[in-house]
């Protein structure tokens, strides 16, 4: 195995990883301010991929099928809030988790009810689409390029607007002590509203991006979601540099394991078992780091509060 | 209790369902993300139900959810509660070997418009277990023909980590006489295929083929063609039908795929199907579909020539598969598995649709690698 | 409003008249959506003795329920080919006894609650949630690329075990069966409330710091539960596949995991026959729904929203008017 080969794989591992934040973010900052475990958040990630390719099927232009899916996520996500979650803020943490599951049937079957049962198309803009030749001779998808650059500047943004803006400061205090903030005049419900809508609109783009080069289809969701929990415990609940570093954990862990664990059995197995004792061992992987970090840490890598 | 009762068109309101002689239970998935596949297979078998005009005939459709716990519950409630006769509509194989193996040893019919687990044509075959469809390694032992009279020499192959995976694998090189210069069992329900096309790239290969059916398969195929390898690729037809090359677009196109159907091979009754599928769903057939009308025709010419209530008899008109299929010549091996021709096909773009344009035979008058241990 | 024993004994009641009705009437099928309904029970009253009073919302219980049901897939599966297990230096013949596969399945899925609740309880809340659902996860892919029992197609066993005195195949027999054991699981749970054991495990999930200065321990506390509720879940996995004459690693599938909490939430949290009501609920709702439309899980959707929304406390809380314990 080359260097080269690995640094692709690496590069491969972090573009999943960017792509995981992207979910990861929304889901960190609903739970650490709200206290609420959204298992809909997968489905806000169907919303923007299906009204991404819808628009782009209509108008045939990337840049607006984007926008269609920001717009589509933070509205789903802002009617799902007020019509659902505000009523359960005081529920317990199961209702929670038992309404938000209703809602993932609803927004499944909902949208094959409209789009039909067959995957639908969208496609990588033209401008993005092929490869380019990295330093060293590397070929290498502009369009897995351009996702690590858009995952880095939403970091980036993230952590602008929770440290340095006065609704960042209401974000974080709101994290502490919820009474305490409404005390002071800040409309809490606004708050959880806009939190949840910024939330929503970052799964929506994260399904836009990764359709493109996946498949658009219901229940897409899901796995990611199963995936951006485990990222957002790895970091820590409530922390966006958790949730970053978490996230290119287990992107890399992922990659690098489904390529090198096999490989690594092959030393002392024959190649067919090896094979497939490696790949066993790496869809398993991520689930071992986890569960190796919470015995380490048990409240993430930077979690606050027990 | 209530079922989902789709009596023929044929058979008026008047003719009530008591009438009826053979009562068929479908069980299929219709929904979640692997409905499309039922959804064909059932639109087939219905559309060929109301074209022979039969009013004995009564079909009972229930959605398995792809859970194979549910699709053993509602075998057991349509043997236990509607009787029926015959049981038909499984897609997946994990779901196939949890309810065939029951079906057949309570004396039922079981005719399979999709999987064919290599257990079921081995071993485990049974007389009232017929397969309409194929063996599952069939499509990809054609790949491994194909790859043959291509000349490649080296091939990457790559499948999900499951036993229709492994099976794939041992299909394609069953068949392939060249080398296999890397082998990749991917996650099942794997989206992203970066890191393997890396792999792809960084080898000596000349040729991949690749079973990954379903959204696996559009993923892959998207991600493949922005990749600028541009090694040929070889595949079996599940990641190329009807209902999925939409979803792939440009990338399938010039593609190469196997499979045992098209809808233009050449007989009168594939068109006339073709035709009549599309005026009656407004949507061309895909594979499934046309498994799911040769599904009933068999039935409904074994209803024509024996009673069903002489299971000899009518094991022995379903064994003459006397019908006409749309995939021209049919016949059913010693094990009840079909002896048929194996095409390969280009993906195509027609007008707006992306379709699949027949290239040539890539097996003629193909059985299966287990029909020598089937005992019956 | 209705006070929550006679609730209790009303639901038990129906629930054994129901199948007999079905018998009487010659309509088996419902008898055996009975039986899957009791099981899922089961599995579930099992969960809420970790659930519900320890206060451990567990999203890995799928482990255990798919460990009871590959117990039986491989111990039948070796009956069945006349084969023996080799377990290094053991060997162990396969039986079609289920009593022997009961033993088994309790057995090896204690061991595994006790693994995993040892390492898992070293967290709280959702890391618990989530570490809980890692083992889970693990469970699963390893018994997706397990290929000698069957991998994701998982195993079929041709007949029901059997049990002495009894014909397992009829549906009414094999009901009868496991709403006994269903009932036993009941009765332990509601003794176990009130037993000096319960009662710390239960001051354990309100304060665990009060409970240790009065020198008991509440991890061992929790983890004993933990061990009990994967105990009896591993129990009700043996039976599932015995009810289907089929294993798969859907057993072990996260949202199988998901739906027993579901099952609970539905009847009410905590309550005794919460996971009774939810799962004969949820059972009728899926076959009634199933029936109307393609699109029904939206209308299943809309209904648990409902009951979220209109019925806290589950639908016990919403018959007795009470509100149950807050987990």
């Amino acid at each position: 195995m080359t260097t080269l080969l690995i640094i692709e794989q690496v590069l491969n591992g972090l573009q999943f990883g960017v792509m995981l934040f992207l979910m990861a973010a929304g889901l960190t900052l609903i739970f650490g301010v709200m206290g609420l475990i959204n298992l809909a958040h997968g489905s806000l990630y169907m919303v923007g991929a299906f009204a991404a390719a819808w628009v782009a099927g209509a108008t045939g232009s990337f840049l607006l099928a984007l926008g269609a899916a920001l717009a589509a996520a933070a509205v789903a996500g802002v009617l799902v809030e007020m019509l659902v979650i505000r009523r359960l803020y005081r529920a317990a943490h199961l209702d929670q988790v038992l309404a938000t599951f209703a809602l993932i049937l609803i927004f499944s079957e909902g949208t094959r009810w409209v789009f039909g049962s067959f995957p639908l198309f969208l496609d990588i803009p033209d401008a993005l689409s092929g490869p380019v030749s990295l330093p060293g001779g590397i070929q290498y998808p502009l369009y897995r390029l351009t996702l690590i650059g858009i995952g880095l500047v939403v970091a980036l943004f993230l952590w602008w607007l929770t440290a340095r803006t006065r609704i960042g400061i209401q974000i974080r205090a709101g994290e502490n002590d919820r009474e305490m903030i409404a005390a002071l005049g800040v409309d809490i419900s606004k708050l959880y509203t806009l939190v949840f809508a910024l939330g929503a609109a970052l799964a929506g783009l994260a399904g836009a991006l990764v359709g493109a080069i996946q498949s658009v289809q219901v229940g897409m969701g899901e796995p990611v979601l199963i995936l951006a929990f485990v990222v957002i415990v790895i970091g820590g609940i409530g922390s966006i540099r958790g949730a970053f570093i978490g996230a290119i954990l287990v992107g890399l862990t992922d990659t690098l394991g489904g390529i090198f664990l096999p490989e690594l059995f092959k030393l002392f197995m024959e190649p067919g078992a090896a094979t497939q004792t490696g790949s066993a061992l790496a869809s398993m992987s991520v689930y071992i780091l986890m569960s190796a970090v919470l015995i380490w840490r048990p409240t993430g890598l930077f979690g606050a509060r027990a | 209790m209530k079922s989902l009762l789709m009596a023929t068109a044929a058979a008026t309101l008047l003719a009530s369902a008591a009438m009826a002689e053979v009562k068929v239970g479908m069980i299929t998935t219709l929904s979640g993300g692997g409905a499309g596949l039922g959804i064909d297979v059932r639109d087939g078998f219905m559309l060929a139900v109301k074209q022979s005009g039969r009013d004995d005939i009564e079909v009972v459709i229930e959605d398995d959810q792809r859970k194979p716990d549910i699709a053993v519950q509602l075998a057991d409630k349509m043997i236990q509660s509607e009787k029926v006769d015959v049981l038909t509509g499984i897609i997946w194989s994990n779901l196939a070997m949890a309810v065939v193996p029951s079906v057949t040893a309570q004396g039922k019919f079981y005719l399979s418009p999709n999987a064919g687990p290599s257990a079921l044509a081995g071993k485990g075959c049974h007389p009232n277990y017929f397969n309409v469809a194929w063996q599952n390694d069939n499509l990809h032992e054609a790949a491994g023909a194909y790859a043959n009279t291509a000349d490649f020499g080296k091939s990457f192959i790559l499948a999900p980590n499951y036993p229709a995976g492994k099976d794939a694998l041992t299909g394609y090189k069953r068949f392939f006489e060249g080398d296999i210069s890397g082998e990749i069992y991917t996650q099942l329900g794997q989206t992203d295929y970066a890191a393997e096309i890396a792999q792809i790239r960084a080898s000596d290969a000349d040729s991949v083929f690749f079973f990954l059916p379903g959204g696996m398969g559009i993923s892959f195929l998207k991600q493949y063609a922005d990749s600028g390898v541009d090694l040929p690729v070889v595949g079996p037809a599940f990641s190329f039908d009807q209902g999925i090359l939409q979803a792939v677009g440009d990338a399938a196109l010039g593609v190469v795929n196997t499979s045992q159907w098209n809808k233009d091979i050449d007989n009168a009754t594939n068109a006339a199907f073709v035709a009549s599928f599309e005026a009656e769903y407004g949507r061309l057939p895909s594979l499934y579909a046309s498994q799911g009308f040769d599904t009933a025709n068999l039935l409904i010419s074994a209803i024509g020539a024996a009673d069903i209530s002489d299971a000899d008899a009518f094991r022995e008109a379903l064994r003459a598969a006397n019908f006409d299929s749309t995939r021209g010549a049919f016949a059913f091996g010693p094990n009840h598995h079909p002896v048929q021709t194996i095409y390969a096909r280009e993906v195509v773009k027609e007008g707006d649709v992306f379709t699949n344009k027949l290239l040539g035979t890539a097996l003629e008058n193909h059985s299966d690698a287990y029909a020598a241990d089937c005992k019956m | 409003m209705i006070a929550e024993r006679w609730l209790n004994m009303g639901v038990l009641l129906a629930f054994l008249a129901i199948p007999l009705w079905a018998l009487a009437v010659d309509e088996p099928f419902t008898i055996t959506l009975a039986t899957r309904a009791a099981i899922l029970a089961l599995a579930a009253v099992g969960l809420n003795i970790a659930l519900g009073i320890g206060g451990l919302v567990s999203l890995g219980h799928a482990a255990f329920f798919g460990l009871g049901g590959y117990a039986m897939g491989i111990l039948g599966f070796h009956a069945q080919s006349f084969t023996a297990l080799e377990l290094g230096p053991l060997t162990i013949e396969g039986t079609k006894s289920m009593p022997v596969i009961w033993a088994v399945a309790v057995v090896v899925s204690a061991l595994a609650a006790w693994v995993i609740g040892l390492l898992s309880l070293r967290t709280t809340g959702v890391y618990f949630i989530m570490i809980t659902l890692a083992f889970g996860q693990m469970f699963f892919y390893f018994a997706i690329s397990w290929g000698a029992y069957g991998g994701e197609d998982g195993l079929s066993i041709y007949v029901r075990n059997g049990f002495p005195g009894l014909n397992t195949l009829v549906p009414i027999q094999f009901f009868g069966l496991v709403f006994g054991i269903l009932c036993l699981a009941l009765a332990l749970q509601a003794r176990l409330r009130l037993s000096p054991f319960g009662l710390a495990l239960n001051a354990a999930r309100q304060s665990p710091a009060r409970v240790e200065a009065i020198g008991l321990n509440p991890m061992r506390l929790k983890l004993v539960a933990f061990v009990l509720s994967g105990a009896i879940t591993g129990l009700a996995g043996a039976l599932f596949a015995d009810l289907n004459r089929f294993v798969s690693p859907t057993m072990f599938s996260w949202q199988l995991s998901g739906e027993l909490i579901i099952l609970i939430i539905i009847g009410g949290v905590g309550r005794l026959m919460g996971p009774v009501i939810g799962a004969a609920l949820f059972v009728a709702l899926e076959h009634w729904l199933g029936g109307l439309t393609d699109f029904w899980h939206v209308w299943l959707g809309v209904v648990l929203l409902g009951i979220v929304l209109f019925a806290r406390g589950g639908v016990v809380g919403l018959l007795t008017g009470k509100a149950g314990p807050h987990v």
